[in-house]
């Protein structure tokens, strides 16, 4: 009995080395002073996250990629927030289908969803490749969105909503005044997930590139299609710390059980 | 009143992804029956007589298919033995396998090309141990984009299967222990089928996810094409957007359809009822 245990214990521990091994091979690779990546690295170097900086398109991408996801963030919030308290809040007739519809887009393959955007709302609405940047990567984040908030709704007691309003306060003022606090932390944790989302999408993105708008993770892919360095390396250490900064606040503010239910 | 509140709170997110998804999504896949001023079916007939593009399709359903079966083989035994442990072992295995699941898939797939490469760390490693004389050529083929995908669908699996393995009630598996069935025919008879339907919604999201991946076949897969690079390079490179739009359309098509298959198993298979 034991012994089948550390078996599957030392199972486990192999399979871990699989998914992270390969991001601590990377964070090892980007301090490698030559120009070609190579692990273990031939010495100490950080001329390649000075590189980062160097580079125009990155700067500029980044900034793209940063005004995109907190711009969609704000809009997807605007319009998720009161369906996800609707959805939660009230049984009505077509509930089912409304959840289904606003959870679809991350069931609709991400490489369909760019080409159709692509498709109909630069070329057929004649919108600015930024405006669709902002509205593709608005429709990827209204089902974590919805999700999330949907999920802490969940823990909210209806009840002290209905003594607030029975006491004479209205349904806009219980709601910022009675609702809106209590969910708090869900919003937030909502907002940052959602983030991650848009910041790391590649399926729309890349069919929404115009002159000198292009976001940060499609210049990532122009840049290793022609280049070798670790460059890329170091970016991937800045960014998998953003990540696990990002993730620590998630945890801190609902737990992890979010992503282990489907 | 109820009413028009209710339509106050959902209708803009409804008007919303109706204007800038549903619409588009219908248009698209309107065009493809309706092209050049008449009803047609020219563009599916010219996809699936053609064997280059059939050949596309296939290497992308084997690689999903494939990518899926080694995921669910992985991820179960692992999810098992997250399941087991303390809560705050459980909570820090939980979180290294959610890390990687926020992480950039350009990052992710990205580190495998310093992994496989001719001059990679995995030819570097076998040819110093004598186990192969010439470096193994396995980045920019199918074998490493199913690695890359493998990489990055295991932790989808993995929390999913651990959510549902939390809910089964450790009651039972006591009760079947204590009728006389060892820890193993208890495993197999309890937490295996109460399992299935955690392990078929884990399948869907892998299967789902390889056959529409876009930045793992791209970075990994070298020229073999699969049918999400095979729709990029029609719409953006070759212009040919007609059958871009049929591409899409075959896509939708079998998502919807694994989804609704899978569905029904699951609600069939879930033993609760």
């Amino acid at each position: 009995m034991r012994q089948k245990n550390r078996g599957l214990g030392l199972f486990t521990f192999f399979i871990y080395l699989f998914l992270l091994g390969p991001l601590v091979i990377i964070a090892f690779a980007s301090f490698e002073p030559g120009s070609a990546m190579k692990f273990p690295p031939q010495g100490f170097s950080l001329k390649w996250y000075q590189n980062i900086f160097e580079v125009s398109m990155f700067k500029t991408s980044f900034i793209t990629s940063i005004l995109v996801s907190l711009a969609g963030n704000l809009l997807a919030l605007l319009l998720g927030l009161p369906a996800a308290y609707a959805l939660s809040r009230f049984q009505f007739r077509g509930k089912a289908a409304l959840n289904a519809i606003f959870i679809s887009p991350v069931l609709i393959p991400g490489i369909v969803l760019g080409f159709t955007m692509l498709k109909y709302v630069i070329i057929t609405y004649n919108l600015p490749v930024y405006s669709a940047l902002l509205i593709g990567h608005t429709v990827i984040m209204l089902p974590f969105i919805i999700r999330v908030i949907a999920s802490s709704l969940a823990n909210f007691d209806f009840a002290v909503e209905e003594a607030s309003l029975s006491l004479g306060a209205g349904r806009l003022k219980t709601f910022f005044t009675v609702v809106l606090p209590n969910i708090k932390s869900g919003i937030i944790a909502a907002v940052l997930i959602a983030f991650l989302e848009s910041f790391n999408n590649v399926d729309i993105s890349v069919f929404m590139t115009g002159p000198g708008i292009s976001t940060f993770p499609i210049q990532m892919l122009l840049y290793v299609e022609n280049n070798f360095d670790p460059t890329i390396a170091a970016i991937s250490v800045l960014l998998m710390l953003f990540t696990a900064v990002l993730m620590f606040i998630i945890e801190r503010l609902m737990g992890l059980s979010y992503f282990t239910k489907r | 009143m109820k009413k028009s509140y209710l339509t106050l709170l959902l209708l803009p997110g409804l008007v919303f992804l109706a204007a800038f998804m549903v619409i588009p999504i219908l248009l698209t896949v309107g065009s493809t029956f309706y092209h050049e001023g008449r009803f047609t079916v020219e563009g599916y007939l010219y996809f699936f007589k053609d064997p280059y593009f059939l050949k596309i399709l296939w290497t992308t359903l084997r690689v999903s298919l494939v990518t899926t079966a080694i995921c669910m083989l992985l991820g179960f035994p692992t999810a098992y033995f997250i399941s087991q442990q303390s809560p705050r072992k459980k909570a820090l295995l939980l979180a290294l396998a959610i890390f990687p699941l926020l992480t950039s898939s350009v990052v992710r797939s990205f580190s495998w090309t310093i992994i496989l490469g001719k001059k990679g760390l995995l030819n570097n490693m076998l040819l110093s141990v004598g186990l192969i004389q010439e470096p193994l050529n396995i980045l920019y083929t199918p074998t490493a984009m199913m690695i890359g995908l493998i990489h990055l669908f295991l932790p989808l699996i993995i929390i999913t299967l651990v959510g549902v393995m939390e809910n089964i009630d450790t009651d039972l598996v006591k009760a079947a222990e204590s009728l006389g069935a060892n820890r193993f025919a208890a495993f197999c008879r309890v937490v295996i089928p109460l399992s299935v339907p955690g392990l078929i919604i884990g399948g869907i999201l892998v299967f789902v996810g390889s056959l529409t991946a876009y930045t793992t076949p791209a970075l990994l897969g070298g020229k073999q094409q699969v049918i999400s690079t095979f729709l990029y390079q029609n719409a953006i490179t070759l212009n040919d957007w007609y059958l871009a739009s049929v591409v899409a359309t075959i896509m939708m098509v079998i998502t919807f359809v694994i989804i609704m298959i899978m569905n029904m198993l699951a609600n069939k298979l879930n033993p609760k009822g």
